[in-house]
C-alpha cells in the first residue's frame, strides 16, 4: 500500500474507511512515549548532568541527581517496555521488521539501559564506599545515560527516513543493518532526544533543588536549564533541516499536516515560556512549560509518522494485528489504568510532593 | 558458531540470568513483609532491621532483573523476528497484563525501599504487599506466554500458512499453563528461601547465636521448606500434564524411546541417540507409567514416536530432568529434617553439623531452577512453537550474532561478579553485635 503522505491523524484514516482501531493503539503508543520521555528521559539526563557535573558543588550536583532518581527511574522506566509489548503485540510484522533492521542501534540502547540501571544501584547500594559521587559504577551510570537516549532517537529517527523497503519477492524488510540509521538525520534525532532529555532533566533539578531550599544547587541547575534550552533550538532546526532531505515525507506532514501548525506553535509557545520562567524563577511553571515542549515535540513526530511505521511500505494499520485483538488489548489498558494510574500518581506524591523536598532539604543541611 | 547457535545461545544466557533476578523479586518481598509484618506486631527491632537490610539487596538484584527483562523483551524481535511476527497478537494478552503487573511491582517498589520515612508503617507493609503479588502477577504472566509455545492454540493456520482466528484468551489459558505456572512460583520460594538460609547459616557457624541471623534462617527456612514440601506435588501434576499434552518432552526428560505399556522409570543413565537406546540407567518397572498417568499398566509414548528431526536433545533434556529433580528430593528431605528437628527441641536447631547442611543446600534450588528452564526449553526444541514454527525459521537474518552473544555474556559476567561482591558486602555489614537502631539507617542507600 501506498499511504498518502499527507495524511494525518486518526481522523484521516476513519475518513479513509478503515478501522480505527490500530490508530488508537498507535495514539496510546505515542502518550506511553510522551510521559517516557518526560520521566524515563529526564532520568537519563539526569545522568548526563551527573557526568557534566562540575564547580564548587559537583558532588552535590551529583547527589541531587541520585536523590532525584533513586525512588521513580524503575517505574519510570516500564513506560518503555509498555511501548515495546504494545508494538509486538498490535503491530507484530512491523515490530519485526523494525528489530531486523535497527538490530544495531537497538542492541547498543539496551547495552546503555543494563548498565544505566545496574550502575545505578552499585553505586547507590554499596556499604563499603558509600560515597555515591564518585567510583567507577558512577562514571558507568553517566556514560550509559547519555548513550542511551541518543540511540533511542537514531532509532525513531531511522524510521522516518522511509528507507527500510520491503523485498516483494520475500515480502521481508530490505537492509544492509547499517544504512538506515547511520545518517544524518537519525543522528540528529539523537542529538535532539539527548538534549531534550538534558534539558528536562536540568529544569526538574533546579526545580526540587529550590523547593529544598537549596539555592546555590538551584541556581548551577537553573544556569544548565537555561543553557540547554537555548541549544534546543538550533538542535531542533538542524534536525528539521537536515529531514528536508533525507526524511521528506515527515517534513511534509510536519509541515503541511492538519494538526502541524498547533503542535509546532505550542511546542515554540511552550519553549519560549519555559525559558521566560527559568529566567524569572518560576520553577513549577517552568517545569510544566518543559514538559508541555517535551510533549509536543514527541506527539508532534508521532502525528508527522502517521500513518507509517517502517516506512516506506509498513504503516500502522497495515501490520496491525486484527480488530478484535487490538480491541482486547485496549480494554486491559483502560482496566489496567485503574491500578496504575492513581499507584504512580501516589508514587511521585509520595517522593515529589512539597513536603518531602523540604524534609529532603533539611536532612541534606545536616553534616553528611 | 552459526548465527542460530549464536542466537539461541543469547536467547539461553539472557533467561539463564534474568531467571535468577527475577524469582528473587518474586519471593524476597514475601521474606522482607514476614519481617515487617513480625516488627509491627513485636515492636521488636530487630525485625525492623531484618526487613531493611533484606531490602537492600534486594534493591540491587531487582534493579538488575528489571534491565535484565528489559532486554529479553527487546529480544525477542532482535533475535526471533519470525516468531514475534506470528505469534506476537496471540500472546499479546498474558505480556499486555504482564506489563502492568511489572509496573505496578516497580512503582510499590519504590515506595517500599525509600518510603520507610515517607508513608505510614501500616501503608508501607502494604506496599511491600503489592510488590509481592504483583511481583507473582508478573511471573505468572510471562509463564503464560512460555506455556503457550508449549502447548499453542487460540489460532488456526490458513491455507496460505498465515494464522488467523485468533483469540488471544484461548491461547492465554492453553493447557500447560496452570502446570508450569504453579511449578514456577513453587521454585521461585525454595530457591530464594534456600539461598537465603545458606547465607544466614553461614554466618550462624561464624558467630553462633547472633540473634539477627537466627531470625532470618527462621524466616528463609520457613518458606523455603514448606514450598520445598510442596514442589514435589506440583511436579507430579507437571508429569501428568507432560504426558497428555507434550509426550516428546516428557520421553526425552525420562529417556523413553519404546511406546510401551508398563513403562519404567530411568534414575541417572545416558541416552544414545545413534542406536536410540539408554545405557547404564537403574529401572524402576512401572513407576513411569505411575508417575504419568497413575496406573502401572498405561501405555507412555516414546520418542520413536516422532522422527528424529522432530525430537528435543534427548541427552540434555535427560540429564537437565534428573539434576532438577535430584536437588528437588535432597531439598524436600532438608525441608523435613528441618521440621522434625524443630518439633523434637521446639525451637530452631542450631545445631553446626545441621548449619552446614543448609549452606551446602543454598544452590540446590537455583540449580533446580536453571535445569527446570533447561528441560522446559530444549525439550520443546526443535520447535519454538511447538508443532507449527521451528526455530530455526524464526531467527533474525542479521548476520554476526556471534558479537552480540559475546558482548551480552562478558556484560552478564561483569554484573554477575559485581552483584556478588556488593552482597557480600551487605552480609557482612551486619554488626557482630545486635546494635540499637540508628534513626538515620532508612536514609543510607539514597
Amino acid at each position: 500500500m501506498a499511504p498518502e503522505p499527507v495524511l494525518s491523524g486518526v481522523l484521516a484514516v476513519a475518513q479513509a474507511g478503515e478501522s480505527l482501531w490500530p490508530g488508537l493503539v498507535a495514539a496510546v503508543m505515542v502518550l506511553a512515549l510522551v510521559v517516557y520521555v518526560a520521566t524515563g528521559g529526564a532520568d537519563f539526563g539526569g545522568g548526563v548532568w551527573d557526568l557534566l557535573a562540575s564547580g564548587p558543588r559537583k558532588a552535590a550536583q551529583r547527589r541531587a541527581v541520585a536523590r532525584a532518581l533513586a525512588p521513580v527511574w524503575e517505574a519510570n522506566h516500564v513506560w518503555l517496555i509498555v511501548v515495546v509489548v504494545l508494538l509486538f503485540v498490535c503491530f507484530p510484522t512491523g515490530f519485526a521488521a523494525l528489530s531486523t533492521a535497527l538490530h544495531i542501534p537497538l542492541t547498543l540502547m539496551l547495552i546503555g539501559i543494563v548498565l544505566r540501571g545496574a550502575a545505578f544501584v552499585f553505586r547507590a547500594y554499596d556499604p563499603v564506599n558509600t560515597d555515591e559521587t564518585r567510583g567507577p559504577w558512577r562514571l558507568v551510570f553517566a556514560i550509559a545515560s547519555a548513550v542511551t537516549p541518543v540511540m533511542l532517537g537514531i532509532c525513531l529517527g531511522a524510521l522516518a527516513t522511509d528507507s527500510l523497503p520491503l523485498d516483494p519477492a520475500t515480502g521481508l524488510v530490505q537492509t544492509d543493518f547499517v544504512s538506515a540509521w547511520a545518517a544524518p538525520f537519525p543522528l540528529a534525532v539523537g542529538l535532539l532526544t539527548l538534549v531534550l532529555c538534558a534539558f528536562l532533566a536540568a529544569v526538574y533539578l533546579a526545580a526540587e533543588a529550590a523547593s529544598a531550599g537549596k539555592e546555590a544547587l538551584h541556581e548551577d541547575f537553573r544556569r544548565r536549564a537555561l543553557a540547554t534550552g537555548l541549544v534546543l533550538a538550533p538542535v531542533a532546526f538542524g534536525t528539521l533541516a537536515l529531514a528536508s532531505r533525507e526524511a521528506p515525507r515527515l517534513t511534509e506532514s510536519l509541515i503541511h499536516g492538519p494538526l502541524a501548525l498547533p503542535v509546532h506553535l505550542l511546542a515554540a509557545a511552550a519553549a519560549l515560556g519555559a525559558l521566560l520562567a527559568l529566567w524569572r524563577r518560576r520553577w513549577r511553571l517552568a517545569q510544566v512549560l518543559a514538559i508541555a515542549q517535551s510533549s509536543a515535540v514527541v506527539a508532534g513526530f508521532g502525528l508527522a509518522q502517521w500513518p507509517l511505521l517502517v516506512g516506506p511500505d509498513l504503516s500502522f494499520p497495515g501490520t496491525a494485528a486484527p480488530d478484535h485483538v487490538l480491541r482486547a488489548v485496549l480494554g486491559v489498558l483502560g482496566l489496567g489504568a485503574i491500578p496504575l494510574v492513581p499507584a504512580f500518581w501516589w508514587l511521585y506524591a509520595v517522593f515529589k510532593g512539597e513536603a518531602r523536598e523540604r524534609e529532603a532539604g533539611e536532612a541534606e543541611a545536616g553534616p553528611r | 558458531m552459526t548465527d542460530l547457535l549464536a542466537a539461541r545461545s543469547q536467547m539461553a544466557m539472557s533467561l539463564a540470568f534474568h531467571i535468577v533476578f527475577a524469582c528473587v523479586g518474586m519471593a524476597m518481598p514475601l521474606l522482607m513483609v514476614i519481617a515487617e509484618g513480625m516488627w509491627l506486631k513485636t515492636r521488636d527491632p530487630g525485625w525492623l532491621e531484618l526487613a531493611k537490610r533484606w531490602s537492600k539487596g534486594t534493591a540491587i538484584l531487582f534493579a538488575v532483573g528489571a534491565v535484565s527483562g528489559t532486554v529479553l523483551s527487546f529480544e525477542l524481535g532482535l533475535l526471533w523476528p519470525h516468531f514475534m511476527a506470528a505469534a506476537g497478537p496471540v500472546i499479546g494478552m498474558p505480556f499486555s497484563l504482564e506489563g502492568f503487573a511489572f509496573f505496578l511491582e516497580a512503582i510499590f517498589l519504590g515506595v517500599y525501599l525509600y518510603g520507610w520515612q515517607r508513608v505510614p508503617p501500616l501503608a508501607h507493609l502494604l506496599s511491600g504487599v503489592g510488590v509481592l503479588l504483583s511481583g507473582v502477577a508478573s511471573g505468572v504472566f510471562v509463564v503464560a506466554a512460555n506455556a503457550w509455545m508449549n502447548t499453542p492454540q487460540g489460532f488456526r493456520v490458513a491455507e496460505d500458512g498465515t494464522w488467523t482466528d485468533l483469540d488471544p484468551w484461548v491461547a492465554m489459558f492453553n493447557p500447560a499453563f496452570p502446570t508450569q505456572a504453579l511449578h514456577m512460583v513453587l521454585a521461585a520460594f525454595v530457591s530464594v528461601g534456600f539461598a537465603v538460609a545458606a547465607i544466614h547459616a553461614l554466618m550462624l557457624l561464624r558467630q553462633p547465636g547472633h540473634p539477627f541471623h537466627r531470625r532470618g534462617l527462621a524466616v528463609a527456612l520457613a518458606v523455603g521448606g514448606i514450598t520445598a514440601f510442596l514442589q514435589p506435588i506440583s511436579g507430579d501434576l507437571s508429569a501428568k500434564h507432560l504426558a497428555e499434552h507434550q509426550p516428546v518432552k516428557l520421553a526425552a526428560a525420562e529417556a523413553h524411546w519404546e511406546t510401551e505399556a508398563g513403562a519404567p522409570l530411568r534414575l541417572g543413565g545416558w541416552p544414545d541417540e545413534e542406536a536410540e537406546e539408554t545405557h547404564y540407567s537403574l529401572e524402576i518397572p512401572y513407576a513411569l507409567s505411575i508417575l504419568a498417568f497413575s496406573d502401572p499398566d498405561a501405555v507412555v509414548k516414546g520418542l520413536k514416536e516422532v522422527p528424529p528431526e522432530d525430537r528435543p536433545p534427548v541427552a540434555i533434556t535427560h540429564v537437565a530432568f534428573q539434576i532438577m529433580v535430584g536437588c528437588g528430593v535432597a531439598m524436600m528431605g532438608v525441608a523435613l529434617l528441618a521440621a522434625f528437628l524443630t518439633w523434637r527441641r521446639k525451637a530452631l536447631p542450631q545445631d553446626p553439623r545441621f548449619l552446614k547442611l543448609l549452606v551446602a543446600s543454598g544452590p540446590l534450588g537455583f540449580i533446580a531452577l536453571e535445569a527446570g528452564w533447561v528441560v522446559t526449553e530444549v525439550g520443546r526444541q526443535p520447535w519454538v512453537v511447538r508443532g507449527y514454527l521451528r526455530t530455526a525459521d524464526a531467527v533474525t537474518p542479521m548476520p554476526g550474532l556471534v558479537v552480540p552473544f559475546l558482548v551480552f555474556s562478558l556484560l552478564y559476567i561483569v554484573l554477575a561478579v559485581t552483584v556478588f561482591v556488593l552482597l557480600r558486602r551487605h552480609v557482612f555489614a551486619v554488626p557482630p553485635h545486635r546494635p540499637p537502631l540508628s534513626s538515620g539507617e532508612a536514609g543510607l542507600g539514597t
